[in-house]
């Protein structure tokens, strides 16, 4: 099984990253093996659509589970259509919440907000 | 409907914007218009259209705006992911072995469509909102209003700016939406001159240096009506002052033009005092666009 989780810096000891499509890194880190793997998130910067292109990474990479404080819609479309579990993540170390998630602590993720797109043009 | 009417403003295109909403630009707008003998007046605040309820405009015409966005034909899509990668603003992805588009990303490039090796893609039309042309007395109205959950109003506004609706020789009136962004660029574009609405407060200067920036930025000529006047000290009028910026007009903090305005009323319709206030700006704007004409032909 492979868990996805925006992250601040390329460390097990990093932050979640509290945005999605905005997080610098994913990490994918492979729970057979052991093994982590930082992607650096060509999404960033981008200057529409962070969420869907963040998402299609996610994708990419074939995790099978996402670990995130928060969604927005779109990204959320295309990870239930490839069939990725969203749980909810705690604002703690990638660590704590690789912990959490391997003892069963964390949650579904139930509340997808509407996303920010748009929001500038106002 | 008393009798002077401003004559001569030949086919000038007029924009009235400010920084945020609620200061008075369809206020001026609508009585821009009403004082002049004849005019085109335009709403591209297309979230919250509401200069028609002024005019009360006998609606004579009404269609559909379209834009243009992809539909994928799944059995001749190989997922070579072109379009994925070209689309600047992230509006497909391929999952699943399948191409999936989000509309309400897609701002209608049709690049995705050049791009595919497959002619995957097709384009069809999604209707974004309506345009409404009326007419009340001496002013064609025409409105556009886009519908309720579409991220961008600036195909309608593209439309209600067409050639066709400016080329009359009459005054054109454009009420611009709030703010500085792509909506009103869009709305500023074809304009000979913009009038900055701004209140007498810091944060009445804050956003007047909003659309200062954008009409300098877009080399408009322009000048600030300064609405809601008070008595005392007007930190607009002072930020005018202090940056050679021209002032056209001020126009009173009264509660006797609050209350007509509210009431849906046209206030240069209503009163002589008013009447006066809007012609002599609107005569004040056909010198300046005629300078203009001679500085900058």
């Amino acid at each position: 099984m492979k868990i996805a989780i925006p992250v601040e810096n390329k460390s097990l000891d990093s932050n979640v990253c509290l945005s999605f499509g905005r997080a610098p890194y994913f990490l994918f880190y492979n729970v057979e093996t052991k093994e982590s793997n930082f992607v650096v998130n060509n999404a960033a910067a981008v200057t529409g659509g962070a969420g869907i292109k963040a998402a299609q990474t996610i994708v990419d990479n074939k995790a099978n589970v996402l670990l995130v404080t928060q969604l927005g819609e779109n990204a959320a479309s295309v990870l239930k259509a490839a069939d990725i579990k969203i749980y909810q993540a705690k604002n703690a170390s990638v660590k704590e919440n690789l912990d959490d998630f391997t003892d069963d602590k964390l949650s579904l993720l139930e509340k997808i907000h509407a996303g920010f797109h748009g929001r500038r043009n106002r | 409907m008393l009798d002077f009417m401003v004559e001569g403003t030949g086919n000038m295109k007029i924009a009235v914007l400010s920084g945020k909403g609620g200061t008075g630009k369809t206020l001026v707008s609508v009585n821009l218009a009403a004082v002049s003998k004849e005019a085109t007046y335009i709403d591209c605040d297309v979230e919250e259209a509401n200069g028609h309820l002024f005019f009360k405009p006998q609606w004579i015409e009404k269609e559909d705006i379209a834009v243009k966005i992809p539909q994928v034909d799944k059995k001749l899509c190989d997922g070579c992911r072109n379009c994925v990668n070209f689309c600047k603003f992230n509006a497909l992805v391929y999952v699943n072995d399948e191409l999936k588009i989000f509309d309400e990303i897609c701002h209608s490039c049709g690049g995705c469509i050049l791009v595919c090796p497959q002619k995957a893609l097709t384009e069809k039309d999604k209707i974004i909102g309506i345009i409404k042309k009326g007419i009340s007395d001496n002013v064609t109205i025409y409105t556009g209003v886009l519908n309720t959950g579409e991220p961008s109003g600036v195909p309608i506004i593209n439309k209600l700016l067409s050639e066709k609706n400016l080329k009359e020789n009459k005054l054109t009136v454009i009420d611009c939406p709030p703010g500085s962004s792509c909506v009103v660029m869009e709305s500023i574009k074809d304009a000979d001159y913009c009038i900055l609405v701004a209140e007498p407060t810091l944060f009445g200067v804050h956003n007047l240096k909003m659309v200062y920036q954008l009409v300098k930025l877009f080399d408009k000529p322009f000048g600030v009506v300064l609405n809601k006047c008070l008595k005392e000290d007007n930190p607009a009028e002072k930020y005018c002052l202090e940056n050679d910026i021209k002032i056209l007009s001020k126009i009173p903090f009264d509660n006797e033009l609050g209350t007509l305005n509210s009431n849906g009323e046209i206030v240069a319709n209503k009163d002589e005092k008013y009447k006066k206030i809007f012609s002599s700006l609107l005569n004040k704007l056909v010198k300046e666009v005629q300078n203009e004409a001679v500085v900058n032909p």
